[in-house]
């Protein structure tokens, strides 16, 4: 076997992971997609979610027409309140929204609900009101522009953004 | 923009005859609309040229505008111009009756016009063929760039005369315009004539603006706006464009209307996760609080009396509409129907009210008596919601969405309308996509 052969072989082994890995990625989304990413009807996967630093994911999800926060929430919430303790000086806006299902004013309450909802959660674990501020989009900002039931339940979320 | 039209009547020959023979039977469906023949109106030869306007196709342009109307109500059905047989000016002089009757009109328009001295001078007759006889006639004069208002107003004079109810074409619609993909909407205020035309934007779509409702005499505009990332309601002058936020409260106010003698507006304020329902007195700015539960109170809109108020409320677990008397006393459930409901709009006759409906994944627009009876949907689909009255109360606009693929892909919103028959369902010719649309009332009263 000469050094051209060696090479050809060494390429093709590397062809080959390539594929097992892209079919593994592949396989990864699918589950995602056939709701293995739900619980009841709130998102329970990290497809959308962006992180305020390492560790805190900035959003949390609800169940449709509903904004009390689920076990996951609360402690996504909780690891919220810890970074805004360890930064004195940061203040959030709390933003809540609504899937596209229901009627443009309900929602835009039904967001504000949301959005209180993390924020008081905040509140109970240390946090001066006087640091968060929220505002309601409604439906009018899906993250996932689908209509499918995975979309509308990334939609249903409060997203805590940093403002300073 | 909107500037106050003066229409100078100057003849009103209309007959008043109790043997008139034809009658349009409004309160059922568009079974048997009535044939009607609409003549271009014949233009004299003496008029004089008027900017860049087509003077000649003028009396065609207008009888087209009329003709449309008429389709669009499903009540009648304007017959073929090649058909015609008698000239525009002979025929408005005095039609012969019995050749008009043998291409089946039972009704015919004829009118003649005359631009002269900057001054456009229009006048139309109604003739009931059956009974061989005029119904209306009518001129009137005003600037010649309102052509087309003189062709709804003439719609509207028609349309009272053969149906014993208002009309309601000489009326606008505002809107919310769309543009952009569905997760980074522009969104502006639109306003334009019930018909599609004379589309113009009221705000550039720097900032999210939501529900736009007309005031009673059509002049001003309440909406919401994210302007400087705060949600309020807002206050529109369409003539001046002067706008001021009215809602500044420490929160979001939202969903907004104006009270039926359009000294008040009525919204929601949303505070610490709760919304409530206020109002606000325009010229004292007395704000008094209405609702006060813990529950989502919102899409308040009050009875043409001004003594109630429907609103939606999920104070029984999920949406449903209420009526309470105006001070905010004797709340009462009135929707008990399967599924649940939103955006109660009270009729401007007083006697229904419009709302959204949601049950097992599809949407639907419907009325109901103002205790909740006699419920009747009038469409179903994907998803539809927000209807407005047109001002006689007989037709209703709503926005209708369509089901997005996985990219956002195929996502549409457009403006339909119904009669409250629920026959007659129509898309709205919009220049964009569009949303939120609140109909005016009667321009020319």
């Amino acid at each position: 076997m000469n050094l051209g052969d060696k090479m050809t072989l060494k390429t093709n082994l590397k062809n080959i992971l390539l594929v097992v890995f892209a079919t593994l990625i592949l396989s990864a989304c699918s589950t995602a997609k056939k709701s293995g990413d739900l619980e009841g009807d709130v998102y329970t996967g990290k497809e959308t979610v962006e992180y305020l630093a390492a560790g805190v994911p900035d959003r949390v999800f609800f169940a449709t027409n509903k904004s009390s926060l689920t076990t996951a929430s609360r402690a996504t919430l909780r690891k919220q309140a810890t970074f805004l303790r360890k930064n004195k000086n940061l203040n959030v806006t709390i933003e809540g929204h609504a899937d596209e299902r229901g009627t443009r004013e309900y929602n835009l309450a039904l967001g504000e609900r949301r959005a209180n909802a993390a924020r008081d959660y905040l509140m109970t674990y240390g946090i001066s009101g006087k640091r968060i501020s929220v505002i309601s989009y409604g439906k009018e900002k899906p993250v996932n522009p689908a209509s499918s039931p995975l979309a509308w339940s990334q939609n249903r979320r409060s997203v805590t953004v940093k403002v300073n | 923009m909107l500037k106050k039209i003066i229409f100078y009547l100057f003849i009103i020959l209309s007959t008043t005859n109790a043997n008139a023979l034809i009658e349009v039977d409004i309160t059922r469906g568009n079974l048997d609309p009535l044939p009607i023949a609409v003549s271009p109106l014949h233009v004299d030869p003496k008029s004089e040229k008027y900017k860049d306007l087509e003077v000649k196709d003028l009396g065609g342009n207008i009888a087209q505008i009329i003709e449309n109307n008429f389709k669009g109500t499903g009540l009648f059905n304007p017959l073929k111009k090649d058909a015609f047989v008698q000239k525009p000016d002979i025929a408005h002089l005095k039609p012969r009756f019995e050749d008009w009757r043998l291409i089946k009109a039972q009704a015919l328009i004829t009118g003649k016009l005359l631009i002269k001295d900057g001054k456009l001078k229009v006048e139309f007759r109604l003739w009931d063929l059956t009974a061989a006889q005029e119904m209306t006639a009518l001129a009137f004069t005003t600037t010649p760039s309102n052509w087309r208002r003189v062709a709804h107003i003439i719609s509207d004079k028609i349309y009272e005369r053969l149906t014993g109810e208002n009309g309601y074409f000489d009326t606008r619609i505002i809107y919310v315009a769309e543009s952009g993909p569905k997760n980074q909407r522009i969104k502006k205020l639109a306003i334009m004539d019930q018909d599609g035309f004379n589309t113009k934007y009221l705000t550039l779509g720097n900032e999210l603006v939501l529900t736009p409702r007309f005031n009673p005499t059509s002049q001003m505009v309440t909406y919401m706006s994210y302007f400087r990332n705060m949600p309020r309601v807002y206050l529109l002058d369409i003539e001046t464009g002067t706008q001021e936020v009215v809602g500044n409260f420490p929160g979001m106010t939202f969903a907004p209307r104006f009270s039926p003698d359009g000294k008040k507006i009525i919204m929601s304020f949303a505070k610490d996760g709760n919304s409530d329902i206020y109002t606000m007195d325009l010229e004292t700015r007395v704000v008094e609080r209405i609702t006060d539960h813990s529950s989502i109170d919102t899409s308040p809109s009050f009875s043409p009396d001004g003594k109630f108020i429907a609103f939606n409320s999920d104070r029984s677990g999920l949406q449903q509409i209420y009526v309470m008397r105006s001070d905010g006393s004797n709340v009462k459930r009135i929707t008990f129907g399967k599924g649940i409901y939103g955006t109660p709009v009270w009729s401007p006759r007083g006697d229904l009210i419009a709302f959204t409906k949601m049950h097992k994944g599809r949407f639907y627009i419907g009325v109901m008596r103002v205790d909740g009876t006699g419920e009747r949907l009038l469409t179903e689909n994907y998803y539809q919601e927000a209807p407005s009255w047109s001002p006689n109360g007989r037709v209703l606009v709503f926005y209708r969405e369509t089901k997005a693929g996985s990219k956002g892909e195929g996502f549409s919103a457009k403006l339909w309308s119904i009669d409250i028959t629920g026959y007659n369902e129509r898309r709205l010719s919009t220049k964009t996509d569009a949303s939120d649309p609140s109909w005016s009332s009667l321009l020319s009263k």
